[in-house]
């Protein structure tokens, strides 16, 4: 009874919502609106395998290589930068003005310094998305709990396991915060970053159809970034819940204690 | 789904105290609540100015945890660097870090005015540091760059209060609901991750290039930040203290203002700070993308024009917005959070 009720729940506004459209052009077929099973037939006729193969998954794999880079650079970065107070000091008002560039505006920066090719749209996504990583690596190494750090120096740890046992684990939460920032931020600078001088990819291909007046192909290009903006967080939070298992199962302790 | 689920965003609250200090000075002040607590008897004095600053110390140590802990950035806010602990520190060695920043800010401009003087890179592609600064400070002078960095905030500003507005409305009403809130956790969950610029074809479509195709963006990024933060801090109430307010006889509207503005205003306040931010760069986006009047457009003609140098100008002046939009934030939290534990602890520091 509980499941049926749990289900319900997760169904019941969707399908209200799916209602409300279904009715709503069910009249005169309007211009920008298509019907539910309209876009549901454009969804299965655009998205063949062709295209997949031609726009999406390069996009995917922009993106993808974008957001690994992120990461690398980001946490590799935050480990030295949080590490040491006068390199933090040094670099932190410069870094501040950097992330507060709207990453967009690095298109035709970019474009100008590099090129029009995939190297400039990775590198437009990890200019926008390593921020938040590197920030938040930064800002968790910096909040190290100090007991921990004066045990591990008494115990006589050396470096690489410090870092290993220590510092990393004590700063993931913060770095998977960032990590799941940076994600969004990818996913947007993926589809603008094809918005310019492309040929191919995801993003190239919804403003294509808004041009030619494919209005029911660009509403299912628009549902396919969704759907991927959806995948996308589903596989964080499961992530997130391997890396960070520990951490949530600490805090439940606590918590109830 | 679990009630996990229904506020994926950063976790808000405090995960492990930053400093020992901290620490102590918290217990600190929990006893001392619970003494005054034990003193008050007076009905009026808790049901009425009382109510919040009693809830912020007794229910939960810390409430504004939110605001300085856990790496809530946000698409582009800043990772969180403020805390009492800080504050001290940063007195301390204020000197010594300020004159290490301008260094660190001198060192990157050097090497941005060496790199294209040496050759390194086309000059003509990364004009030298100074000629993209000398370029900035005569836009300063000129009516159509205040023209654009007003047509930007504008968007931006008008973005902010419809989403601002309608999350806080629709976020009270679904948090104050166990119902509601099951009843929408999943749609919401579907409709945040998607990315805003999926619709920027569809803004093109049904406004061209005037600016409600940037609210359309604008509105709808922001709102999924502050939605979730309203969200986090009306759940957030503690049972307790709404029992309490209950059991004074507080009405719905006096218990909506006394007991559970107070908890959600820090969650606000951290999601308007976040949604600034997104704000900022879906205005700017827009104007490049679409090509809506703003610093954006004037950044790609100045691109397709060839002016490199005013286009690494205008890039410089986006920055500075950015910046600028970051701090005013700040003050602003921290002006509306004045009366809050956090704020109040790192002013006394």
């Amino acid at each position: 009874m509980k499941y049926i009720r749990s289900a319900l729940h997760i169904v019941a506004l969707p399908l209200i919502l799916l209602f409300i459209w279904f009715i709503s052009t069910l009249g005169e077929p309007n211009f920008f609106i298509p019907t539910p099973q309209q876009l549901v037939e454009t969804f299965i006729n655009t998205w063949t395998a062709d295209r997949f193969l031609g726009d999406v998954f390069p996009s995917l794999g922009r993106l993808i290589v974008g957001i690994a880079l992120s990461i690398v650079v980001g946490i590799v970065g935050g480990l030295l930068i949080g590490s040491f107070r006068w390199l933090r000091a040094l670099l932190e008002p410069t870094l501040e003005f950097f992330r507060a560039i709207p990453p967009t505006v690095l298109i035709p920066v970019l474009m100008l310094l590099v090129g029009v090719g995939d190297d400039m749209k990775v590198s437009v996504i990890v200019l926008g998305a390593v921020w938040p990583i590197l920030l938040n690596t930064i800002e968790g190494v910096r909040s190290m709990d100090e007991v921990l750090a004066d045990t591990s120096r008494t115990y006589g740890m050396n470096r690489v396991n410090t870092v290993r046992y220590l510092i990393l684990p004590s700063a993931m939460p913060q770095i998977m915060a960032g990590i799941r920032q940076s994600l969004s931020i990818a996913l947007i600078l993926m589809v603008i970053s094809e918005m310019f001088a492309s040929t191919e990819g995801l993003g190239f291909a919804i403003v294509q159809f808004q041009r030619s007046f494919a209005i029911p192909e660009m509403w299912s290009g628009i549902a396919l970034l969704g759907f991927i903006g959806v995948l996308m967080s589903f596989i964080f939070q499961l992530a997130e819940r391997w890396i960070l298992g520990w951490y949530h199962g600490l805090r439940e302790i606590e918590q109830s204690a | 789904m679990t009630d996990e689920s229904v506020n994926p965003g950063p976790e808000p609250r405090r995960k492990t105290p930053e400093t020992r200090e901290e620490e102590a000075h918290r217990l600190h002040r929990w006893e001392s609540s619970g003494r005054s607590d034990h003193r008050g008897g007076v009905p009026g004095r808790h049901a009425g100015g009382s109510t919040s600053a009693g809830l912020d110390v007794a229910t939960r140590p810390d409430p504004a945890a939110p605001m300085s802990s856990v790496a809530q950035t946000g698409a582009t806010g800043r990772a969180t660097t403020s805390g009492p602990g800080r504050a001290r520190r940063q007195r301390r060695r204020g000197w010594s870090t300020r004159l290490l920043g301008a260094a660190g800010v001198l060192g990157m401009l050097l090497t941005w005015e060496i790199v294209p003087r040496t050759g390194f890179v086309n000059e003509r592609f990364m004009p030298p540091a100074s000629e993209a600064i000398g370029g900035l400070i005569s836009n300063f002078g000129l009516t159509q760059f205040w023209i654009a960095v007003l047509d930007t905030m504008h968007a931006w500003a008008l973005g902010m209060v419809i989403a601002v507005a309608l999350a806080v409305v629709l976020g009270f009403i679904i948090g104050t609901s166990p119902f509601l809130r099951r009843f929408t956790n999943s749609t919401i969950e579907f409709l945040r991750p998607v990315p805003s610029v999926a619709l920027i074809p569809l803004a093109v479509l049904l406004f061209g290039f005037d600016i409600e195709s940037s609210l359309m963006l604008i509105v709808y990024a922001c709102f999924w930040q502050v939605l979730i933060q309203v969200l986090y801090g009306v759940a957030d109430v503690d049972a307790v203290a709404m029992n309490t307010a209950r059991s004074y006889g507080l009405g719905p509207v006096a218990r909506i203002r006394y007991v559970i503005f107070p908890t959600a205003l820090p969650y606000l306040m951290t999601g308007v700070r976040l949604a600034a931010a997104v704000a900022l760069i879906l205005a700017i986006t827009a104007q490049l993308v679409i090509g809506t009047p703003g610093l954006g457009a004037e950044i790609a003609s100045a691109q397709s024009g060839g002016n490199y140098v005013a286009m690494y100008a205008l890039v410089l002046a986006t920055g500075l917005l950015g910046v600028l939009i970051n701090l005013v934030m700040r003050m602003i939290e921290r002006k509306v959070l004045s009366w809050h534990s956090s704020v109040r602890t790192e002013v006394a520091a």
